[in-house]
């Protein structure tokens, strides 16, 4: 009788429990979804909607100002592929000579000034911020300040080169210089990427750095053997953002060279938005968007397949 | 770390020609910007305005009603900070502070959309605005930011909320406070920090951003500040001094802002848990 009566008692609390969890659990779902709602609508009202809808507007012809929209199939994209659109491959060319020249001089120059951050020297906080100010000045007066630095006749920069008796350059304004000198202005705004670089540098445990001078080891092979792999998913993080935002480059595009001159600087989003709200050809415009995203879903999938032969995880595991 | 002298003095003096090379320009834009046109075409360049032309900051920013820029530019940008600060907070709590079946699956799909080129959504989400009417307003700009204020953001809250013992939810639990009541009585208050560093990025970004108003706003009445200056180069295209000064005045506003919460901006960044 005893026996029984404390096994139920035992047997309600256990259910309750039980219950409880089940109940904190289930609740525990509704307020998740209840606190991330904002977050998960606007998923799907601002990137996944209009994904969406991009594709299938890329399947027509429409245009903000005819009456009649068509069906037309894979129409554009046989268009841009066959070449009959001569914009298409120009500026796709143009845009991976950017990609091309602009990624690895981020990655190099600023990994170089983040080791020199991390140099244990006077006013290091200093040198930081004169180094990051740069990229958080706007886009257009960043532009304005650069029109005007490499202003052919009456800029520093020429001014310069030839108070040292080199040879000047027209920079943007010949077909030749404009898309490094395009990478030359943004490498104004680096600072994002040094500071992240920076980061990663500054979580280097010192005793491998130790365990190297106890074997004599110099510089070099700090930097070759403890430094660098050390960093490598820092180097990856930063490789994959530089590419993604090179790729759409469109600020300096618009407000330093128009495209110009003769298309030589035509960027591929600057050629999207132009088909799109200068021609308001905007099916059309679907069909580059989706391309271009192809195009960086590609390579960020090259770089994160590639990164497992690169990229050094401590204590093995990946992130 | 052992540091010889010789590498303290070199790195020494490569930080300082590469600290002068990135300042060059903005004593360049100040230099301009308080020169008259004769003096900013001498060759070969001079540095000292001679006289100093402080009327060019008058001049440029009335030719123009950068008054009325800076004021648009203004009601963006805090409309955009309320939305991103207030619901990239509570998305964050509900991605960290919360345990629910799916969670981290969810979090993991609104990353991925960091990747997406927003060339790609442009055009739809521009027809979606213009087809609800908000063509030529600040809608199209500010209420995105009341869904959930940007996954960066998020993530970086959520990071941060992960550093605090979950103890401190469990003691207020059992006090009975709710969910809510956590966020805002728990967490919140210690999160001021990180919260500044969302608030600087939002601010950067809104007050920087070129391409959205470009696309949505029409009206000169409604420019921000971007977009005049960008009018203001294509009006007068070569008149360097007040191009200078109005640029000059544009990015003042984020240098101090920069300059007062920097200390928060670099620990943000760091704060991304990106280890070496």
């Amino acid at each position: 009788m005893k026996e029984t009566a404390f096994l139920r008692k035992n047997a309600v609390v256990l259910g309750g429990k039980l219950r409880d969890r089940r109940l904190s659990m289930r609740k525990g779902l509704f307020y998740g979804l209840l606190f991330t709602s904002p977050a998960i609508l606007g998923f799907i009202l601002f990137t996944l909607g209009p994904m969406v809808a991009s594709l299938a507007l890329s399947l027509t012809d429409y245009n903000v100002f005819k009456d009649h929209t068509s069906f037309v199939g894979f129409d554009h994209y046989v268009n841009l592929f066959s070449g009959e659109d001569d914009l298409f491959y120009p500026s796709l060319g143009v845009t991976f000579y950017f990609v091309v020249l602009r990624v690895p001089a981020v990655i190099l120059l600023s990994f170089a000034i983040a080791l020199l951050l991390n140099l244990n020297v006077r006013g290091r906080a200093v040198f930081r911020t004169i180094i990051y100010l740069p990229s958080i000045v706007p886009a257009v007066a960043s532009a304005m300040i650069w029109l005007w630095l490499l202003n052919p006749d009456l800029g520093l920069v020429n001014a310069a080169l030839r108070w040292l008796h080199l040879p000047t350059s027209n920079w943007l304004f010949s077909e030749g210089s404009v898309i490094p000198s395009v990478v030359l202005t943004t490498l104004w705004g680096i600072g994002g990427t040094v500071i992240i670089f920076l980061a990663g540098l500054s979580g280097i445990p010192m005793q491998y750095y130790e365990a190297i001078e106890v074997d004599g080891g110099g510089w070099y092979r700090k930097l070759r053997h403890i430094t660098i792999p050390m960093v490598t998913p820092t180097i990856f993080f930063n490789t994959i953002m530089t590419i993604i935002g090179s790729f759409q480059v469109f600020n300096e595009a618009y407000i330093l060279t128009q495209g110009g001159p003769n298309n030589k600087s035509l960027f591929y989003v600057f050629y999207l938005w132009r088909t799109g709200f200068r021609d308001t050809e905007m099916g059309y415009a679907s069909a580059l968007a989706w391309v271009l995203f192809v195009i960086i879903l590609f390579f960020t999938f090259i770089v994160f397949r590639t990164s497992k032969t690169w990229v050094h995880y401590e204590g093995g595991e990946r992130a | 770390m052992r540091q010889s002298k010789f590498a303290i003095t070199a790195g020494y003096a490569a930080l300082l020609s590469i600290s002068a090379l990135f300042i060059i320009p903005f004593v360049w834009l100040l230099r301009s910007s308080l020169m008259d046109l004769s003096q900013i075409f001498t060759m070969p360049p001079e540095w000292i305005p001679k006289p100093f032309h402080w009327d060019n900051f008058h001049r440029a920013l009335t030719i123009l009603p950068f008054g009325t820029f800076f004021t648009n530019t203004l009601i963006i940008v805090a409309g955009v900070l309320v939305g991103t600060v207030a619901t990239s907070s509570i998305a964050a709590f509900g991605f960290s502070r919360i345990r629910w079946k799916g969670r981290d699956a969810v979090f993991g799909i609104l990353m991925s959309s960091m990747m997406l080129p927003a060339a790609v959504t442009l055009i739809p989400s521009f027809l979606g605005w213009k087809m609800l009417g908000f063509y030529d307003t600040y809608y199209p700009l500010i209420v995105p930011a009341y869904f959930g204020g940007g996954v960066f953001n998020i993530f970086l809250l959520r990071q941060f909320y992960f550093t605090i013992p979950r103890d401190f939810d469990e003691a207020a639990f059992v006090d009975g406070a709710t969910y809510f009541q956590i966020y805002l009585r728990v967490i919140l208050p210690l999160s001021r920090s990180v919260l500044i560093v969302v608030a600087l990025f939002s601010f950067l970004g809104s007050w920087n951003d070129f391409m959205g108003p470009l696309i949505y706003v029409k009206s000169d009445s409604l420019f921000t500040l971007a977009l005049g200056l960008q009018m203001f180069q294509g009006t007068y295209t070569a008149q360097w001094d007040l191009l200078m000064a109005a640029s000059a005045a544009v990015v003042l506003p984020c240098v101090v802002v920069f300059l007062i919460g920097q200390r928060y901006f670099l620990e943000g960044i760091t704060l991304t848990g990106l280890k070496g």
